[in-house]
Order: structure tokens, then sequence, then C-alpha cells
């Protein structure tokens, strides 16, 4: 049987401890209630606030719980500040791959479309920032779907002729994604379009959202019409340079 | 054969980077390190240069490690900073005198005014294209050399030497004290009020008005030229260009014909109109600069907006105010309410800059009512950078007799949907974003790649730019004309806030 994380109970202890108190506690107030060194109260503080359960006051030396903690259902991270990490990465991606780019996040159920880099042909093309996509028909929601079982869409609504509206077949196309760690589209949400998208993991892995590009079959798909190997690549090394954007410093 | 990159430089007012480029003008790599702002004083603002070095020899390496490059295929070294912040330092020891004081630095208020005196602001505009504020750095050399006892007369005997940010780097990546080069660009030259904007050499008359002796200055260099082979960091890699961030910006959205504009948004934000071989003298408050030069070309020169609060705006509704977490969390609150709800807030911290140049003016939020929320605050946030461009665009309009049709937008503040669009709806003009939102670091890039021919000319650079993203204008005329009514009003309550009789305190 496997044992349990001492240092999870201990930061279930401090989560207690600073739950009872309003006014906030300092390093050595939980220390002594603990009966633990304050380095080793220091490190559980700093992991707390870096996963935005704790906060700091203003001098630094008292420390209460987030808002955020008392509203963990919700989404941690703000569309918008997930835009402004994704949004060199996700440039750089359509510069490279001479495609559409869209960064998404799950959202009651839809695919919110958070950040759109035009394909960079200089023709005309309309921001679609704040619409929303069909998760079981473009491969940004199955990117997203494969790492959120809470909200698989009750109806599967067809697309195109090739959307997937079978319950059991999406669900073998979203373990398909989990295990090879991205996901494709192949003219199931508009005819003659094909996309790849990968999840971003923001911290402890959390999937927040998802990075992809779209583009005409013939030059997303290879003769054999199979997603391109180099287009997966750099999805891939776009949604992990976001990623570690996020880890980096939130 | 191994890919080549050229390495841009950013030493900016909040922290140092390092950018690779690859030949389609395309990001490679990104690493970032900040440095302290120190706040002696209230309206006093500096850095430590040697923290600043170290920083920048940190992130350059950090760069190339990041895409397992080898740092010969580095080809470049492309320097863009911060403007108008000076430093002083020992030509032996090569270390520092005090700390550099940064261009937001009001200190030099009442020498300003002195200086000024019966002549007016715009004393020395035909010498340099510039008015006298506390923003440029003359005044500053001025004021460190009469406050370090000491100092002037070292100053004169060739001990000391002045620099920007980029001399200060340059100095630094060939060697220092052990044989440093000591240049800067005709653009950061520009920006001190000691060069002369047509001969492009320091002059006479105004070194001897600001009391500033020849022997700190350094030589004045083209922008894209190779300055030196550097000796640390990178030793035998070139550098090839040394830009004012904005001119780099200007750069970077390939603005290379008169009439094509940009507005760089950052802690302040800067519009710059080029205006080709041609010194446009300004008529509304926009600044003659110059914008680069190419080797032993002619000189491109530029009208310049300089806004002094937008994205620090949103720092102290996050930092001073606590209203959000993240700057980007601005958006969503702002998103909470339709409109500012009659709320505009003027950041007139320390002045306003284009095209009042109000050093007396401090900041007001007018139209508070109780309904006013803190989305509606976080809204008249976001638009108080939106109306600061309205007025410039409006005076440069004014200058050049030809109305903006779009505007190129770049910075981290073009993330911020909700602003961009109001921006368009303002200005009821085309808002474009381009591919690259790193203007600043792909404009000293580019400008470093041509020296070295690494990119064989401007139009090779021009095919670069595509266009990422896209606003277009939707807002009724009559709540335009009744918003910037509105926000004018609010205006006019920040001027003569600082009295006479303040400043003496």
């Amino acid at each position: 049987m496997p044992g349990t994380v001492q240092s999870i109970e201990r930061a279930a202890a401090v989560l207690r401890l600073l739950a009872a108190a309003p006014d906030g506690l300092g390093v050595a107030d939980l220390g002594n209630a603990l009966g633990l060194a304050k380095t080793t109260v220091h490190g559980i503080l700093r992991t707390l606030h870096q996963v935005g359960f704790v906060e700091q006051d203003r001098s630094g030396a008292h420390y209460h719980l987030s808002d955020a903690f008392g509203r963990l259902g919700e989404s941690y991270l703000d569309p918008n500040e997930l835009r402004s990490r994704a949004i060199n990465w996700a440039d750089s991606l359509a510069s490279r791959s001479g495609e559409v780019v869209r960064v998404g996040r799950l959202v009651e159920g839809k695919v919110e479309v958070v950040h759109h880099v035009f394909r960079p042909d200089d023709s005309d093309q309309d921001l679609d920032v704040g619409t929303t996509l069909p998760p079981h028909a473009t491969a940004l929601g199955k990117a997203v779907l494969a790492y959120d079982t809470s909200a698989r869409p009750r109806t599967l609504e067809a697309y195109t002729t090739r959307t997937i509206t079978d319950p059991v077949k999406l669900g073998e196309e979203l373990a398909t994604v989990r295990s090879r760690g991205w996901a494709t589209e192949f003219e199931e949400h508009t005819v003659e379009l094909g996309s790849i998208a990968a999840p971003i993991r923001g911290l402890g892995g959390l999937v927040v959202g998802a990075v992809g590009l779209t583009g005409r079959i013939e030059r997303i798909c290879d003769s054999r019409l199979r997603h391109r190997a180099d287009l997966v690549t750099m999805v891939r090394a776009t949604a992990d340079a976001i990623a570690r954007d996020l880890r980096d410093d939130t | 054969m191994a890919e080549q990159y050229v390495a841009a430089v950013d030493q900016g007012t909040n922290s140092s980077r390092c950018i690779l480029f690859d030949r389609r003008g395309r990001l490679v790599s990104v690493a970032q390190r900040e440095h302290r702002q120190l706040f002696p004083r209230p309206g006093w603002v500096e850095h430590d240069a040697e923290e600043i070095w170290r920083n920048v020899a940190r992130v350059v390496p950090a760069a190339i490690r990041q895409i397992g490059a080898a740092p010969s295929q580095v080809v470049a070294i492309g320097i863009t900073n911060q403007r108008e912040t000076s430093l002083l330092w020992d030509r032996r020891t090569g270390r520092p005198i005090g700390h550099a004081v940064v261009w937001q630095d009001t200190r030099t208020d009442r020498l300003v005014t002195e200086l000024a005196g019966d002549d007016g602001a715009d004393r020395f505009a035909d010498l340099c294209g510039l008015p006298l504020t506390t923003y440029f750095s003359a005044p500053r050399i001025k004021w460190m050399l009469d406050h370090t006892p000491g100092l002037r007369q070292r100053a004169e005997r060739g001990e000391i030497l002045f620099g920007t940010m980029e001399s200060w780097l340059i100095w630094n990546f060939t060697g220092g004290a052990n044989g440093g080069l000591h240049a800067t660009d005709v653009t950061n030259a520009s920006r001190t009020m000691l060069m002369n904007i047509e001969t492009l050499e320091w002059d006479d008359r105004l070194l001897e008005a600001f009391d500033v002796p020849r022997a700190i200055l350094p030589e004045i260099r083209p922008s894209s030229g190779v300055f030196a082979t550097a000796t640390e960091v990178l030793p035998g890699v070139r550098i090839g260009a040394a830009l004012g961030d904005q001119q780099a910006a200007l750069f970077g959205q390939t603005c290379f014909s008169a009439g094509e504009a940009k507005c760089t948004y950052g802690t302040g934000s800067f519009l710059l109109l080029h205006t080709g071989q041609e010194i446009v003298r300004s008529k509304h408050g926009m600044l003659t600069t110059v914008a680069y030069q190419i080797g032993d070309q002619p000189a491109s020169y530029a009208l310049e907006g300089s806004m002094a609060v937008t994205g620090s705006l949103v720092q102290w509704f996050r930092d001073g105010l606590g209203m959000i977490h993240t700057a980007a969390e601005i958006e969503t609150l702002a998103r909470t309410v339709e409109d500012n709800g009659g709320a505009y807030i003027v950041p007139a911290f320390s002045g306003l800059f284009a095209p009042h140049w109000r050093s007396e003016a401090r900041g007001v939020i007018a139209g508070l009512t109780g309904y006013i929320t803190k989305g509606h605050l976080a809204r008249a946030v976001l638009e108080a950078t939106g109306f600061q461009t309205l007025e410039v665009v409006d005076a440069m309009n004014a200058d050049s007799g030809i109305a903006l049709t779009a505007l190129k937008v770049d910075g981290g503040m073009t993330a911020n949907n909700l602003l961009m669009q109001f921006l368009a709806d303002l200005l009821d003009v085309r808002v474009v974003r381009p591919m690259v939102t790193e203007t600043v670091s792909l404009g000293a890039a580019y400008a470093a790649g041509l020296a070295v021919g690494y990119w064989p000319d401007l139009e090779g650079l021009r095919s670069n730019w595509h266009r990422a993203g896209q606003w277009m204008p939707h807002m009724d005329p009559a709540r335009r004309a009744t918003e910037y009514a509105n926000w004018q009003a609010a205006v006019q309550r920040t001027f003569n806030w600082i009295r006479t009789e303040d400043q003496e305190l």
C-alpha cells in the first residue's frame, strides 16, 4: 500500500491554521504551532504562494489564504494572462508554419478562443478572439477535452460528415490524444481544413488551454493525408514554451 | 551548416533581455532578468549600472543555451536601450560614479526652469529638436557633475566618461577599463540635447549652455554599422548596431519610408512618424528626433509623440492599489462593466508629456460618483492610454498635414484586446499588430544584421513584416466626440497643480 505524502499533510495543516486566522500568520507562528523548522514552513508557504493558495500582506510578514483558494472550482488562470504569456510563441508558430494560430481554453463545455494570430500572408482576416468553437469537432477542443473528464459535451453535433458524433468513438479519440500528447482535426469542423493542437500545462501539470494551427488540408497533411510531423513538432514545442513561461513566474 | 542568429540585447527600464532572431526575423529564444528600481527620494529614479551589466552578461548566454546553440552561431549583436537614462563612470577603473539617473527622474525640475529662463522651454529646440524638460540627459549630466564634489574637475581632466545605457554596454562588451570602446549612436545622442540635429555632432553652444565638458562624451556613430568586436560575453562577435528603444521599434516595424508610423505600448508609449531625410519642426508638442542612420548614408528623421505613463498606470493599479494580481487581469476586470461609467483617469504622475509638456501637472481621477466600481476604474486606466494616443495623433496630423490612416502597434499592451479595440474606435482608423510584437528587439537585430550582411537590404526586411492581428473602428462618432471632450476637460484639471512655492521646498 502506498504511504502518505508528509509534505502534503504539512501543507494541509498550514492551510487549516491560515483559514482560522483572519489576520494572517507569520512564518514563526506557523512553525511554533506545527513544531516545524522555519525553513520547512517557509518552503511550504512559498509553494502555496506559487500555486495561488496563499497571499502575503504588503509588509511580507504575514500570510493569509487567497480569494482564489475559496473558488478552487473556477479556472485559476486568467484568460488574458494566458494570452499575454502565449503571444510571442503563438506569433512565432504562425510565422514558422505559415498558418492561422489560435489559443483556446474550455469554458462551460465550449472552447473559447483566447488568442488568434492571422495567417502571415497579409490577406483579409478577422480576429475571432472571444468566439467559441465546438470542442469535439476541433483539434484545439480535443486537446483540452482529453484532460477534462467533467466537460464531455452531451450532444455531439455534426459540422461535416467527418465530425465525430459517436461518444464511444470520441472517447477513443481522446485516449489517443492523451497517449501521444497532441490532437488533430481532419475536415471535422470545416471542409478542406485540418488542424493540429497541443495542450498547455500550467503548474502541477494542470492543462489550462491548448494552442493549435489550422490550414488547408494539403498544407497541414502530407501526401498520404497524415498530419505533417514537422508541424506537430512545432505545435508541441510552442505549447511547451508557453507552459514554461507560465510556470516560471506566476 | 548550423543555423545562424542575430542577438538583440534590449536594456529596458525594468529588465534586460536577450532575444535571438533567425533569418526570417522570427523570434527563436528569449532570456530576461529584471533589475531593481531605486527610489532614494520622491521623484528620483535610479538604476545600478553594474547590476544591469551583470544581468546582460547572464541573459545573453542564457538565450543561446535555451535553443542549444553555440555562441559561434551568433553573427552579430544589436543593442537597444531605455533612452535618456544617464550614467557617469570612471575611465580608469570602469566603475560607475553613483547610480544611473533614469529618464523618469524629475530631480532636475528646478534646474530646467532656471535654464529655460525668459527664453522658455524651446530655447534649444532649433539646435537639438527638443524642449527643455527633465526627460532628456543634458540637465541630468549637469546635475551629476554639480552634485558630486570634485567630479567636474575630474571630468574636465578626461577621467570621467558619460553614456546612456548603450554606451555603457558597448564599453563593457569591448573590455571596459581594458580598452573598451566609448561610443554612442545618432539616435541615442539625439536624446541628450547636446547633439546638433542637423550636423549630428556634439554642439559647442549646447555643451556650453549645459556646462558639459566635451571630454566626457562618447563618439557618435551611425545606428547600423559595426561598432567593434566584443571581447566579453560573446568574444569575437561583432556589435552591429545600437539604437534607442523607440527608434528600434520603428525600424522593427519596417517603417523605412516617410509617412510610416508606429506606436509602441510599454511602461510609457511612443508614437514615431518617419519624416524621411527632412527635419520637421513641430508646432504641436512633438519632438524632432533621429530615426536611424545606416552606415555612411544620410540620417532619417522622425517626429515623436511621447506619453510618459501608460503601461505603468496598469502597474500602479496592480501594485499601488492592489486591484489586480497581474497586469493582464485588468482586461478581465474592465470587461465586468460596459463602459467607464463617466470616470476618467489622467495619469500626470510626473507632469504631462506630449503634446502638453506640463511638468507642473499632476494626475486626477475625474467624474467620480458613487456609481463607479473598480471595473469602471479599470476601464478608465486602459482608456487613458487610448486618449493619450488620440491627443498625440491629432498633434501629429496637424504637424505633418497628413491624416493617419492606420496605426501599427507593438509592445506588451497589444496583448490587451479591449485596449486595441478602444484605440481603433477612438482614432477611427485600423489598428494593426505585426507578427512580432517584440519590435524593439527585432529592430536592433535588423540594424545589426544589416551591418554584417546577414540581411542584404531594407526591402528584404520589409518582406518579413506580416500582419498578425487587426482591429476595426466601430464607435459611433457622436460618442467618440463626447468621450474625447470629457477627457480633455479632465486634462485641464491636472494643470497648475504644483505651484512654484512648492517647488522651492
